[in-house]
């Protein structure tokens, strides 16, 4: 297989660092081999005749040529070792099967409501969550399972909250398009597109604060907000765009582009639609990666997340993906093209990877089969765990409403309401 | 130790009120003669309405104390001259915000002030002024204008361990952070099941203010206060300015403050030592037996200007400011009601679906067995505050109206 960067597009403004050799490797722009499906629009080749003066900390370096420039082996050397490679394949098919799972608890009626699936986009979660550490954040959207799963959540805790126990990871509070973890660092989880981005920025903001306000030296700890190509029609995608580069914030953008904003093309809702080019105008590195190749991900992944840990402030990385099935279990998805569908279909993730495995003899059939079931077993058991899970009493109703729960003020007899014992029973009416 | 209305510059004036409308909230505190012995651990006093004194939270010593004084100054006392050999030290409202501030920063470095014009320009209302120079510019963060990102930004670093106070430089541009209020800063701590705590002050200053025009006359208390899972206070002089600032930074939950333009250079004496007030309490203004007049912020003072006239004509108003518009105090407006059977209720929000219409059915559900008449509530029009100076006073409650409606209420 082909090393992972040949397909890597970057937004540059070459008046200054860029070397001689990026040059003869201009823009890819999409074409027959790699296109950018469903464009209609003739994409001009970026030339590089820019002279845009800007400060020199919006400059922007080609990802290839530092790749390139670690690996000098003349031989095409792999990307991962058989360990991380295996690590990988597990995520994304825990990732995968969850999905699937969810479809079929959905459809026996465990779970209710809006419910968003992630299939066919396990790289980009795999790919950039598994380069974190515990303290790293990640924040996402309403299509969150497989981001809490990748950044460490059991998948019991996921599918409680799926089916609304009690011991959900919320509680049962929150709901598929609530996914928090303080443990694993996982700040949701939002219903509105656009509202986790400056939330992700905050969380940054304390990052860099504690580096250079509370003086702990070591803390590097980088943010990664995810969302679509819908949100990047926003103005809050906007406007933290500005804030992080302004700032240098710790913190990587990561555009899940899938193409469609529930039955909404991409195309029909952007005036231009290569949304990499927008970091630039922010000043900050804008890249583009087949986002179904889980091992360009993360080559990509690993240059950005570097770049914010050593305080050089946020990357747009926008990763051309698709997702398998509709918006959401209510999407009749009507509007795709089967041919657009199938087109995608062919690069399914998890088929490229365990191609690669196998093809550079990292690993063979049967350990991924084995894989595969110890997936299966664990959602098995992940389902038989909410199953029996309790429901929220009606005791949890007031519980969590307020941190300080003396927020609900005092009563007619002078206590404090939460001290009144309908509050513990859940009856009172606040 | 009179509050009076000092009144600087054409930029904010001082109130329609009279200069001579002088009331002595400094004699709420005990009096400084007692001596404080201070117990292990505890740094700070809490100063209640009432008058007592305590160094913990524990609600069951509140109710021990009486009401000390009468709080109109018809037997006013000492002229600012004299003041200096008196405890405390007297500052202007925004200036006692500024003192809180500056006192929580410097108690925990985890504070943090973000907004426009913060840091740099000192606040448009100075309340941050010499922040930035001594905090530095990442403590105090000058934003970009957008406000729903870096209201977002600071819900965000809230949630990771940071203690965030955002500014709006006028409360009606939190309209334009609305979605981060509602959805992120009142329900992030629900939907997580707890996991993240919000402790962000989200402050500024709101309400009518002098030919302003209509969209910088905002009172965004009425639009915020069916979010679940915040606090709304509203400070109205000096010493509750800094006590509330206080209490709100060091509150657990998610507070909005509420400050009012017109407000700012009001001067009082305050006391030296450390003391915040209570979020969920009212205040007791002026204790009465007629009539219960409940209030907050501008419009009290337009109350206790009513109250001198009513005084006069033989009423004997009680004026509550009510100080936590989220949630209300209960008791405190229930033990007034349940004495004086009448209510009126003066704010300066509109008449639709305003602070005052949740209070008038709040105590209307809880109290209402005691109630020897309806409950008035006087607002302003539901009309865009105009720039014209005669439309605007007409669309706010004026003294007059106030003495009209209590002359009414106790026929």
């Amino acid at each position: 297989m082909a090393s992972a960067f040949s397909a890597t597009k970057f937004a540059a403004h070459p008046f200054n660092t860029i070397s001689p050799t990026s040059q003869n490797k201009p823009l890819k722009i999409p074409t027959a081999a790699s296109p950018f499906l469903g464009s209609t629009r003739k994409l001009l080749r970026l030339t590089s005749q820019l002279n845009l003066s800007r400060r020199s900390s919006g400059s922007v370096f080609a990802v290839s040529d530092v790749v390139k420039e670690k690996k000098p082996t003349p031989t095409p050397s792999l990307l991962i070792t058989k360990g991380e490679g295996l690590v990988l394949y597990e995520d994304m098919v825990l990732g995968r099967a969850f999905e699937d799972m969810c479809a079929q608890m959905y459809y026996r009626g465990k779970m209710f409501g809006f419910v968003h699936l992630y299939n066919g986009q396990e790289a980009v979660s795999t790919g950039f969550i598994k380069l974190l550490k515990q303290q790293d954040s990640v924040v996402s959207t309403y299509r969150d399972h497989v981001h809490a799963l990748s950044k460490g959540v059991p998948a019991r805790a996921v599918m409680s909250e799926l089916f609304g126990k009690t011991t959900g990871c919320c509680r049962g509070q929150g709901g598929s398009m609530h996914m928090f973890s303080s443990e694993h660092n996982v700040i949701g989880g939002f219903a509105f597109i656009g509202e986790g981005i400056p939330v992700a920025t905050g969380a940054a903001f304390t990052s860099k604060y504690k580096r250079e306000v509370l003086k702990e030296a070591d803390c590097d700890h980088v943010t990664l907000a995810f969302f679509g190509d819908g949100t990047c029609n926003n103005g809050q995608f906007y406007e933290c765009l500005n804030m992080a580069a302004l700032w240098k914030l710790p913190i990587v953008f990561v555009v899940e582009n899938n193409l469609w904003a529930i039955g909404m093309s991409h195309l029909r809702a952007t005036s231009d639609p290569e949304i990499y080019k927008k970091g630039p105008a922010f000043g900050m590195p804008g890249v583009h990666v087949d986002g179904m190749d889980v091992l360009k991900v993360r080559e990509v992944a690993k240059e950005a997340i570097a770049r914010a840990r050593r305080g050089e402030g946020p990357t747009l990385v926008e990763c051309e993906t698709y997702r398998f099935r509709g918006h959401s279990l209510a999407d009749p998805d009507e509007l795709r093209d089967p041919a657009e569908k199938a087109h995608y279909a062919a690069r399914d993730p998890i088929a490229a990877l365990k191609k690669y495995l196998i093809e550079n003899n990292l690993s063979g059939e049967a350990e991924l089969k084995a894989i595969d079931k110890k997936i299966d077993e664990l959602l098995e058991d992940a389902v038989e765990f909410a199953d029996e899970s309790p429901l929220p009493p009606r005791s949890q109703l007031l519980e969590n409403v307020f941190a300080d729960p003396k927020g609900f003020g005092i009563g007619p007899d002078g206590r404090y309401r939460c001290e009144d014992p309908k509050f513990t029973e859940g009856t009172a009416h606040v | 130790m009179a509050t009076s209305f000092h009144g600087v510059g054409a930029a904010v004036a001082a109130l329609s009120s009279s200069p001579s409308n002088s009331f002595d909230s400094k004699k709420l505190l005990c009096s400084p003669r007692r001596s404080f012995p201070v117990r292990k651990g505890a740094s700070f006093v809490v100063a209640r309405s009432d008058g007592s004194v305590n160094f913990d939270l524990n609600p069951k010593a509140r109710r021990a104390q009486q009401l000390i004084v009468n709080a109109v100054a018809t037997k006013s006392d000492s002229s600012p001259a004299s003041s200096s050999s008196k405890p405390g030290h007297e500052l202007l409202l925004f200036e006692a915000l500024r003192e809180g501030l500056e006192e929580e920063m410097d108690r925990d470095p985890r504070v943090c002030v973000m907004g426009e014009d913060v840091g740099h320009y000192g606040g448009s209302y100075k309340v941050t002024r010499g922040l930035a120079e001594k905090f530095g510019d990442l403590r105090v963060l000058d934003t970009p204008i957008a406000e729903n990102s870096f209201t977002g930004m600071g819900i965000g670093a809230a949630m990771t361990g940071l203690r965030p106070v955002v500014e709006g430089m006028n409360m009606g541009f939190l309209l334009l952070a609305f979605n981060q209020i509602s959805n992120n800063c009142g329900m992030l701590h629900y939907t997580s099941g707890g996991q993240f705590t919000i402790p962000i002050v989200i402050r500024g200053p709101g309400g009518v203010g002098r030919q302003l025009g209509a969209e910088h006359s905002q009172r965004l208390e009425s639009y915020f206060q069916s979010i679940p899972g915040i606090q709304m206070v509203a400070c109205s002089t000096p010493y509750n300015a800094k006590g509330l600032m206080k209490a709100a930074i060091r509150s657990e939950n998610p507070v909005i403050l509420f400050e009012h333009v017109l407000l700012y250079n009001l001067k009082e004496r305050i006391p030296d030592e450390d003391y915040i007030c209570n979020l969920e309490e009212a205040e007791m203004v002026r204790p009465g037996e007629h009539v219960t007049i409940l209030t907050y912020s501008r419009m009290r003072y337009h109350v206790m200007q009513a109250a001198k006239t009513l005084v006069n004509k033989g009423y004997d108003p009680e004026v509550i400011d009510i100080r936590s518009l989220k949630p209300f105090d209960l008791h405190t407006i229930g033990n007034s009601v349940k004495k004086t059977h009448r209510v009126l209720i003066v704010e300066e929000c509109m008449r639709t679906g305003g602070i005052g219409a949740s209070l008038t059915a709040a105590v209307t559900e809880n109290f209402h067995d005691y109630l020897d008449a309806p409950i008035m509530c006087l607002s302003s029009q539901d009309v865009p505050t105009p720039y014209a100076g005669t439309l605007e006073e007409w669309t706010v409650v004026q003294p007059a109206q106030i003495v009209t409606a209590v002359e009414q209420l106790c026929k």
